[in-house]
């Protein structure tokens, strides 16, 4: 099929971006998202122009390295799929596809349609881990944990900090996957120890970085590529008020 | 504390703090209200009793303190909010996300707000400051008090302005009860108290309470335009 791409550049963080169109043909429905723009940037580089740089690695929807804000929605118009997962069959023939970086405070452009996501990191660093050494994998049934608390604490530690939550958020609010990363060691013996610092600590470097504030418009987890549920929200609402209460 | 009170969470407990008590407050109000339906020595009595019950006179300050606090976190949280994206995208696709009035709750909070005013000059202002020939003593029950019901009916049965008043009082109810739909519910899952079976169950609740304070306001002008 054949398409009209209307692509986000901009040529470095400090620069003024606007939108470029492109062309593209014979695209078959099998190709990813993803594929379809190495499609592009091979056409572009073969015309002497730059190619549109966007982010991505795995390209099998766990690395959550790619991102892309496409046609008004993060990761394109399926869901629960990252856009490396996305197929060119979910558009039709002449279609005008739109295509702009995540936009949001906490995610500035670094070039095209990248962004810089370290935001993320900083987060993590704050407290997403825990200290002290858990040794190695222990034996079945020698830490009872129920069946409800490991598949809860394994729902949100599918997460793949890709950021579409942000992405899609209106107000730019970083807390599904904030929420995600504190239930995920909350819920299980090993992380409980540290549960109220480190909701503390993630909490107040999120509030540092420029994310805006949760309203619970349960928007993020419609786009979530991992479907994680908003009730991790309320956990870490949760965790941070009794954190607040312990003091 | 003080962490606590500048981080985004401790900012949104207190909407919700807030946005439960004004939600017992409606409750209250709504129930004294309808005394309205059975005339006008039972609405008197009840408007009687709410203006001289100790509580009730202990309580008024304190729930304008809530709507000032809900109102100023309010704005303070949409101002933050809406800095959190500088550039917005040019191309959208919304509505299968997320409720619209989940994202227009300040917009609904306006709404609110300019009928709030409109309502304390109507009715709470007259009553307790400038007075109204309205509002001259009745006797009831051996009981002299002021003629509330005279008040409220003179408003709404003004041979000009009463079908105005009356549209602007249900619309400023509908606007209550569509900020409440999303409201009811945030307002649990902000303080932690909800996940996947729960959120169902308060969202349900929350709909039947938006429903019931929409149209429990709304009864009472609809009732005067329909009565003759
Ligand atoms: C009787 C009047 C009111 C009641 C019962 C009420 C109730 C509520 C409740 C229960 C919430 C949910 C809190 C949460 O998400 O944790 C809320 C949110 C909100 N209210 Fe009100 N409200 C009232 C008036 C107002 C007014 C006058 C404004 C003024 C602008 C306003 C603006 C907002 C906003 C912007 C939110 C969303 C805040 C957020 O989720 O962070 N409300 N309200
Ligand atoms: S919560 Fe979902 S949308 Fe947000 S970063 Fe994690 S995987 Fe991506
Ligand atoms: S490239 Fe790894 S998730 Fe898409």
């Amino acid at each position: 099929m054949d398409l009209k791409l209307r692509v986000w550049r901009q040529k470095d963080a400090n620069s003024k971006g606007g939108f470029e169109n492109y062309d593209v043909q014979n695209i078959t429905t099998d190709a990813s998202f993803l594929e379809m723009m190495d499609i592009l940037n091979e056409q572009l580089v073969n015309s002497g122009q730059d190619p549109v740089a966007f982010d991505h690695d795995c390209r099998e929807g766990i690395c959550g390295m790619c991102s892309l804000y496409i046609n008004g929605r993060a990761h394109g118009p399926d869901t629960e799929v990252t856009t490396c997962q996305l197929h060119m069959r979910k558009f039709k023939d002449g279609d005008t596809i739109t295509i702009e970086p995540w936009r949001s405070g906490g995610f500035p452009v670094i070039k095209d349609l990248m962004v810089d996501r370290s935001a993320y990191d900083k987060i993590l660093q704050a407290g997403g881990y825990v200290s002290v050494n858990t040794g190695g994998v222990p034996d079945a049934n020698a830490l009872p944990i129920s069946k409800i608390d490991a598949d809860e604490a394994m729902d949100a530690a599918t997460c793949i900090g890709c950021g579409a939550c942000v992405a899609t958020c209106k107000n730019s609010s970083a807390m599904l996957f904030v929420s995600a990363k504190v239930s995920q060691l909350a819920l299980l013996p090993q992380g409980k120890v540290e549960a109220s610092r480190r909701a503390k600590a993630m909490v107040a470097r999120m509030d540092e970085l420029g994310f805006g504030n949760c309203t619970n418009t349960g928007a993020c987890e419609v786009e979530c590529p991992k479907g994680i549920s908003i009730a991790h929200i309320a956990r870490l609402n949760r965790e941070f008020l009794f954190a607040t209460c312990k003091e | 504390m003080s962490g606590f009170m500048s981080s985004s969470i401790g900012k949104k407990f207190f909407m919700s703090i807030t946005g439960l008590f004004l939600m017992v407050f409606l409750l209250v109000h709504l129930t004294a209200n309808l005394a309205l339906l059975f005339g006008p020595e039972a609405f008197n009595k009840v408007s009687h009793f709410m203006g001289t019950n100790p509580i009730i006179q202990v309580m008024q300050p304190v729930l304008a303190i809530g709507f000032i606090l809900h109102i100023l976190y309010a704005s303070m949280l949409t101002i933050q909010n809406q800095k959190a994206r500088p550039e917005s995208y040019a191309k959208t696709v919304n509505g299968h996300q997320s409720s619209w009035t989940s994202k227009n709750m300040y917009i609904l909070g306006g709404v609110v707000l300019s009928f709030l005013v409109l309502h304390i000059i109507n009715f709470f202002w007259k009553m307790k400051v400038t007075g109204s020939p309205l509002l001259n003593e009745v006797e009831v029950d051996g009981e002299m008090m002021e003629n509330a019901y005279g008040l409220v009916v003179g408003l709404f049965k003004d041979p000009q302005l009463g079908i105005v008043y009356s549209l602007v009082y249900i619309l400023g109810a509908v606007g209550l009860g569509f900020h409440l739909t999303h409201g009811f519910w945030s307002s649990f899952q902000t303080i932690g108290m909800s996940n996947d079976l729960w959120r169902k169950r308060l969202t349900a609740v929350g709909y039947l309470f938006a429903l019931l304070i929409g149209a429990g306001f709304s009864i009472i002008p609809l009732f005067l335009m329909i009565t003759a």
